[in-house]
């Protein structure tokens, strides 16, 4: 198994989460987090003092997949969360040893 | 008595109790989350003091008979002798209403100078120091420039709402303590943005909307003059916003909604001793001067190295001199020139120098005997909890007062983006979110109490 994980825009969240749902995908787990790329944030100014916010709004979405999906699915969701515009994000997989559904001890697939 | 007259000075009253409040809002939004609500009860508390204050001697001190035309005499105490049916000398409106109004402006005063030591000082201290000041300060200054018998009404000074005896007095009184006490911890290092603009315009709002009962009440009449202040006040204080935005775009390359509340203010102060006296492009001209000139002189506390937090030399001090010196050169009624430019710069510098040694001297006593400044940990860990057993929002999902409805907030605001801002301004003060968690862990089990109860 795999855990997708991407860092993205919030408002692209909505667009990843349709194309998760046409993908078939079941459940995600969404939070909200902050952080910076090479853009590193904005300046603001107030009064004259300036300023720099590096730590910007994120969305941290995590979806576990099958291995045979993995790869597609990464592709999925980078491709919904792209503007093309700066601070779109990054995403990436990592292996899973094994997951369980809580509520009926399922382990593995059968637990997504 | 002149009902009409006394029903405006009334609701002028009425008016400028409300900028108090206003100005509570307009220094709250400025500061950090973890001392929001302190920044509000710095004001508020003059609304107690200086009430009580005013009727046992600072009316009579202020406006009672004349001593040496420094200060009145305390025949007035406990409005001795003053009943319902006392008439002001000219004999137009109640000595109550008059008094009822000026009272509104010794409650303010005080309060103006709150945002220069925002952050950072005892609530108790600051509650003596307004006491103190408002009696060895504010009610002498009051009679210099307001009472019969004063020296700088005799003098001729134009001031007509307070330019003098407010704004320049609290500026530098401000100043003064301000050099006592010292700068906040972190100043020109750690982050320290306003944590809520809507707030700051809302109380840049009501002190606008309050300001024309300050000035056009200061006529004490519902007259021709009293009409003119209040448009002269109008058409200032848009001058400014403008003059403010123009220098802010020139200079950092946008147009800042703290400058334009910012801006406001500004020309409110400095069409203030003025108004009465110059036409409508005199108002006009004051208005953008003060706009451009205090935009500036907000940044000479990074380059002077004193941290008057949120800019009450660079407003009032500044904006009130502007305006103050020049009407001097402005005044229609066929007193501008030189000797005018004179006296009102008299006026200022005598206030200023009065108010700056005796408010230094007042700081320092406090300092020295009870300690003006708050504690490094409760400065850091926020004013709120340390001095008022409080804080100003709940933003905590986990573990909050109202955890259900925290935990549904922060889901519906990853899909709509809402929420966002509180979310993120938890993460940049996180000081004050970990202190709400402290909180309302210790207060979790009372909190259930309650609510079966």
């Amino acid at each position: 198994m795999k855990l997708i994980t991407a860092v993205i825009k919030p408002h692209q969240l909505e667009d990843v989460k349709e194309a998760l749902r046409a993908f078939g995908v079941q459940g995600l787990t969404v939070t909200e987090s902050s952080g910076y790329g090479r853009q590193r944030g904005h300046t603001e100014v107030y009064r004259g003092a300036e300023y720099t916010v590096d730590l910007v709004p994120k969305v941290r979405i995590e979806v576990l997949a099958e291995d045979e999906d993995a790869e597609e699915l990464l592709e999925v969701v980078v491709k919904a969360a792209r503007t093309g515009k700066i601070g779109d994000g990054k995403a990436w997989t990592v292996p899973v040893e094994t997951a369980v559904r809580v509520r009926t001890g399922e382990r593995g697939p059968d637990a997504l | 008595m002149n009902g009409a007259d006394t029903a405006f000075v009334l609701i002028s009253a009425f008016l400028v109790m409300l900028m108090t409040p206003g100005l509570a809002f307009f220094y709250g939004g400025m500061v950090r989350v973890k001392s929001a609500l302190n920044m509000l009860m710095m004001s508020f508390i003059s609304l107690g003091v200086l009430s009580v204050l005013w009727v046992l001697y600072g009316y009579s001190l202020a406006f009672g008979p004349d001593t040496g035309g420094f200060i009145g005499n305390l025949d007035f105490a406990g409005f001795k002798g003053i009943t319902d049916g006392s008439l002001t000398e000219k004999g137009g409106i109640p000595v109550l209403a008059f008094a009822l109004f000026q009272m509104m402006f010794a409650i303010l005063t005080p309060a103006l100078m709150s945002g220069a030591l925002a952050d950072r000082v005892k609530f108790g201290a600051w509650t003596v120091f307004i006491a103190l000041w408002a009696t060895l300060v504010y009610f002498p200054v009051a009679h210099w420039v307001w009472a019969e018998g004063g020296w700088l009404f005799d003098l001729g000074v134009i001031d007509f709402a307070g330019g003098t005896a407010v704004h320049i007095n609290a500026g530098i009184g401000a100043l003064a303590a301000v050099l006592v006490v010292g700068k906040r911890i972190g100043f020109k290092k750690d982050p320290m943005r306003p944590h809520s603009l809507p707030l700051v315009v809302l109380g840049a709002a009501l002190l606008w909307f309050g300001w024309f009962g300050f000035n056009a009440g200061s006529a004490l009449a519902a007259d021709g003059t009293s009409a003119l202040m209040a448009m002269n006040t109008q058409l200032a204080t848009g001058a400014a916003v403008l003059g403010w935005l123009v220098y802010e775009r020139i200079r950092h390359g946008a147009f800042t909604t703290l400058g334009a509340a910012s801006g406001a203010v500004a020309g409110l102060v400095a069409i203030t001793p003025s108004g009465a006296n110059v036409n409508a492009m005199g108002a006009l001209a004051i208005g953008l001067v003060a706009g451009l000139v205090c935009s500036w002189a907000v940044s000479l506390k990074f380059k002077l190295g004193f941290d008057d937090s949120l800019d009450v030399v660079g407003v009032h001090l500044v904006g009130g001199v502007i305006g103050t010196l020049m009407v001097g050169f402005l005044a229609v009624d066929g007193d501008a020139g030189l000797a005018q430019f004179g006296k009102q710069a008299t006026g200022a510098f005598s206030v200023m120098g009065y108010s700056f040694a005796v408010s230094w001297i007042i700081a320092k006593l406090i300092h020295v005997t009870v300690g003006m400044r708050a504690s490094e940990d409760e400065e850091t860990s926020g004013l709120d909890r340390a001095y008022h057993a409080e804080t100003a929002y709940d933003f905590s999902a986990v573990g909050g007062s109202h955890s259900g409805a925290g935990v549904g907030a922060l889901a519906s605001g990853t899909g709509t983006g809402s929420g966002r801002g509180a979310a993120s301004q938890a993460d940049s003060s996180s000081a004050a979110s970990s202190s709400v968690r402290d909180d309302a862990a210790k207060s979790g089990p009372l909190t259930e109490k309650k609510v079966d109860a």
